[in-house]
């Protein structure tokens, strides 16, 4: 009824807005793993509303935007999702330069999974430039994560 | 207080759970192709959202076409005029040529070349997934497109159409790792086959002898053969030649045609065999 009960699940609906975004060749090499920077800052702030069940639906749906096999996103996401929201109290205590580096670890660990799975569909071979996106998701999060807690804290979500 | 996981399995069963669901997913949708029709409704199911993320694009567009000057419409309309002139001064040569040929043909018993109808369409959505070459253009099955159409720019070919939902469609473009295309050498007809690299302004032929009659700038057309492309449409040039002695094969690099990151408007062709003629009977070019 207000929007408090929509809020996360808009947030995602945005993240996989801005992840399907039409964009420049050359800026789309940089584009951040939206999608799973919202739901990492979900994991870790209410672990008990968003954790794998959410990262696996998630993953389906980006799986059909993207044109994937259909599993190929939830598995990884799945995966990093679980890390979050299994170490959630550790993490959020540490600070959002040190969260920082853990997404970035976490942002590798996605795409490489989501690399080494279209590997054994397809023949693709390795690129250095499928790791910028982890790059830019580790220099967003700070400023994702300092909004979404706004937000949260405005709408008093928990 | 909530208790995290007061309800359902604990996070590592979930776990567990999600990874195995995924996998099988994968091998149910990649070794059985299980999702065969059903991706049809699940990409009509979100195609919302990518009208969503197509639409601020959309808006810079539009306001962009708001502010034109007067002057610079003035002058397009002028090229334009000047340009359809040049045109149809080329197209009255061709109802001609194409009578001829079509006699010619039936001369030698050959197939008389089907007439193509054509539908213009245009790029909603790039996919950002590095590790494949797709985009998504603004027709699908209600327009009578169908798996396996091919699709061109105003160069050359694109690709082919891979998923269709209700209102959009999913193109594999010519540049991907899983895609290949029969093509003949336009100078002298030999036959290759193009295979895409990976990247956009790249595809490689493969498994061709070092003796074969190939140079750079080698102009090749799409062969017809394989039943999916018609013939006669250009492909790709050839950009280099490495003829290494101790390798078996040459390594041979061409550049297609079409201008695969730039593309806006797209044609799709029916042949007159396709299956979705009778859906199709006019022919609409905006």
């Amino acid at each position: 009824m207000s929007i408090r009960h929509y809020a996360i699940a808009l947030s995602i609906v945005i993240a996989l807005v801005l992840q399907i975004m039409p964009m420049p060749a050359m800026a789309d090499l940089y584009r951040p793993d939206w999608v799973l920077l919202v739901l990492s800052y979900w994991a870790l702030a209410l672990p008990n509303r968003v954790n794998v069940g959410v990262a696996f639906f998630t993953g389906l749906i980006l799986d059909i935007l993207l044109g994937t096999s259909m599993g190929v996103h939830s598995f990884a996401m799945c995966l990093c999702i679980y890390v979050l929201a299994a170490n959630y109290k550790r993490l959020r205590n540490y600070s959002v330069w040190q969260q920082s580096i853990i997404i970035g670890i976490m942002a590798s660990l996605y795409n490489l999974v989501i690399f080494w799975l279209q590997h054994l569909i397809t023949d693709i071979y390795f690129l250095f430039d499928y790791l910028w996106p982890v790059a830019s998701s580790m220099v967003i999060w700070p400023w994702l994560f300092w909004l979404l807690r706004k937000i949260r804290r405005q709408l008093r979500l928990h | 207080m909530n208790l995290m996981f007061s309800s359902g399995p604990s996070l590592p069963n979930r776990l567990a759970l999600a990874l195995v669901l995924s996998v099988s997913l994968i091998i149910f949708d990649h070794k059985f192709d299980g999702f065969g029709t059903t991706r049809v409704y699940l990409n009509s199911l979100v195609s919302p959202l990518q009208y969503l993320a197509n639409l601020p694009g959309q808006l810079l567009n539009a306001s962009a076409s708001r502010f034109v000057s007067h002057e610079r419409l003035f002058n397009d309309n002028a090229k334009l005029i000047h340009d359809a002139m040049l045109m149809n001064g080329q197209l009255q040569r061709l109802t001609f040529l194409r009578e001829e040929n079509d006699r010619l043909r039936s001369l030698l018993n050959s197939p008389v070349q089907d007439n193509t109808r054509k539908v213009v369409a245009e790029l909603m959505a790039v996919d950002n997934n590095p590790y494949s070459h797709q985009i998504v253009i603004n027709k699908g099955a209600i327009n009578g497109v169908f798996e396996g159409q091919p699709v061109l720019d105003d160069k050359g070919i694109v690709g082919q159409i891979m998923q269709v939902s209700s209102t959009n469609s999913r193109v594999l473009l010519i540049a991907d790792v899983t895609h290949a295309i029969p093509v003949r050498v336009a100078r002298n007809n030999v036959r290759l086959i193009v295979s895409g690299s990976g990247s956009l302004d790249e595809v490689l032929i493969q498994h061709v002898a070092h003796s074969s009659d190939l140079k750079v700038g080698d102009l090749l057309l799409s062969s017809g053969l394989g039943n999916v492309y018609p013939e006669g449409y250009p492909v790709a040039t050839i950009t280099s030649i490495i003829r290494d002695e101790s390798r078996p094969f040459s390594q041979i690099k061409a550049k297609p045609v079409a201008q695969l990151d730039r593309l806006k408007y797209l044609l799709l062709l029916w042949s007159e065999r396709s299956p979705e003629e009778e859906l199709t009977d006019e022919v609409t070019v905006k």
